[in-house]
């Protein structure tokens, strides 16, 4: 089984703009944030584990603020 | 079909793609962006976002998310203001400002902050730089203008007041609400550290938008707080952008048709929207000299000027004059002050104000024919 990581952010918009910078690069899907992660903005991306150190490098290029990259809860 | 010479207030028509990006939000859309974590709201989330960064493109802004989303121009100049002066700063502005910078001004002067008016040349309506550079204090915070007159037409040279400022550690706040769209802003060549835009005008968008640009690294009081959709967890106001100074539900279906406008005026080209913009002024500028009984008001010069145009009818009053042009004619100006006492005193047509007709770029040159007709039906039918 595919080992999934989450990134969030503090908001929406923080959270679209990476969205809009990774799509190309990434396999990326937009998801509800897991409470038991973050209560901050609703919605966060998750993305394979294996691009964890890519999609932090271009989310840091882009200069897009994030709150963190998380194991994505199994089960 | 009425003739709309009315633009400088709002601006119609508005481009079909305008009228389809909003239609469109409201039916296939139609959820709170920023919210939710759900499909729809993700997608309101979206259409914000790209809005932003159509605009960002526009005005050579680097990251979207230095502009915040407001009602209007108005709006975006007084969470500026209030969000940055404070008693014993400095501020300098022009003698020709409208209302959106003039009143807001005055009341922060009465709460202690210093104000400075340049005067303007009440010939050429214009602006000498060096005014700027001479009164500059020691405590000066803020240079705030406008770029082009909603009265006058003159365009001012902000990137020349953008460098005095720059080059004296004082921050420069641009008023865009009349050129956006018709004419090139960039907020890096003419560093501009807060630009004032409304959607409503040049930019095509809807009534009920606009925003404001602030340079990275300068933090405002926020105007307003509220709800955000970020740090729900918390009851004090988040303090980054654009959450920091943005609360509460946006104008989406309106800011999804400002995206448009935008579109669309990138689609053509700020420089042929200019054009044929220019021509259209001639053609009415040239028309109105024509007639002997009109007085032009202000600078009549063409180059380096709005599609505006200020005069009076000798013998009649600038409402009666806007009253036959809409009863008889069919066409739609604005009369009065324009919301600008300033300008109207500097150019000494306070308080009876002067008769406007304002163009667009959707405008034809078969409607300007028609105006100039009517406006010498009017003024003969005076003198008999």
């Amino acid at each position: 089984m595919q080992d999934y990581s989450v990134v969030t952010f503090y908001s929406t918009h923080h959270a679209l703009k990476a969205e809009k910078v990774l799509k190309k690069e990434v396999e990326i899907l937009v998801v509800p944030v897991p409470r038991s992660i973050s209560a901050n903005c609703g919605i966060a991306l998750k993305f394979p584990t294996s691009e964890a150190k890519k999609t932090e490098e271009i989310l840091a290029r882009n200069r897009v603020a994030f709150e963190g990259i998380f194991p994505w809860p199994n089960g | 079909m009425p003739i709309y010479f009315d633009n400088a207030a709002t601006s119609y028509p508005k481009p079909p793609c305008a009228l389809e990006a909003c239609k469109d939000f409201t039916e296939r859309v139609g959820a709170n962006p920023g919210r939710s974590g759900h499909r729809l709201s993700v997608e309101a989330g979206r259409i914000l976002y790209d809005a932003r960064a159509s605009l960002a493109e526009l005005f050579n802004i680097e990251d979207p998310l230095q502009i915040i989303f407001t009602y209007n121009a108005t709006y975006a100049v007084n969470v500026a203001l209030f969000g940055l002066l404070k008693p014993g700063d400095h501020v300098i502005t022009s003698s020709i400002e409208h209302n959106a910078i003039a009143r807001p001004l005055r009341y922060l002067e009465s709460q202690g902050v210093e104000l400075m008016r340049v005067p303007v040349d009440p010939k050429s309506c214009q602006i000498d730089p060096d005014d700027f550079k001479k009164a500059l204090k020691s405590n000066t915070k803020l240079i705030a203008i406008l770029h082009g007159s909603n009265v006058t037409g003159v365009i001012f040279p902000i990137a020349e007041i953008g460098k005095i400022a720059r080059e004296n550690d004082v921050l420069f706040l641009a008023d865009v609400a009349q050129t956006a769209g018709a004419y090139p802003v960039d907020v890096e060549t003419m560093n501009i550290d807060f630009l004032a835009f409304t959607g409503h005008k040049s930019l095509f968008g809807m009534q009920g938008t606009g925003g404001l640009y602030v340079r990275e690294g300068i933090n405002l009081l926020p105007l307003v707080r509220g709800g955000t959709g970020s740090k729900s967890e918390e009851d004090v106001q988040p303090d980054f952008m654009p959450d920091s100074l943005e609360s509460g539900t946006p104008n989406t279906p309106g800011l999804a048709a400002l995206a448009a406008g935008v579109k669309f005026i990138q689609e053509r080209g700020i420089l042929n929207i200019r054009s044929h913009e220019e021509e259209l002024i001639r053609k009415l500028i040239n028309g109105l000299i024509e007639i002997d009984e009109v007085n032009l008001v202000g600078d009549i010069s063409l180059d380096c000027r709005l599609p505006v145009i200020s005069f009076n009818i000798e013998g009649l009053l600038p409402s009666e004059v806007g009253q036959i042009l809409d009863e008889k004619y069919n066409i739609m100006v604005r009369v009065g002050l324009h919301c600008a006492p300033w300008a109207h005193q500097t150019m000494g047509t306070y308080p009876k104000g002067t008769v406007r007709a304002s163009l667009s770029y959707l405008n034809t040159k078969d409607e300007v024919d028609c105006f100039l007709k009517a406006v010498g039906e009017i003024s003969k039918r005076r003198r008999i």
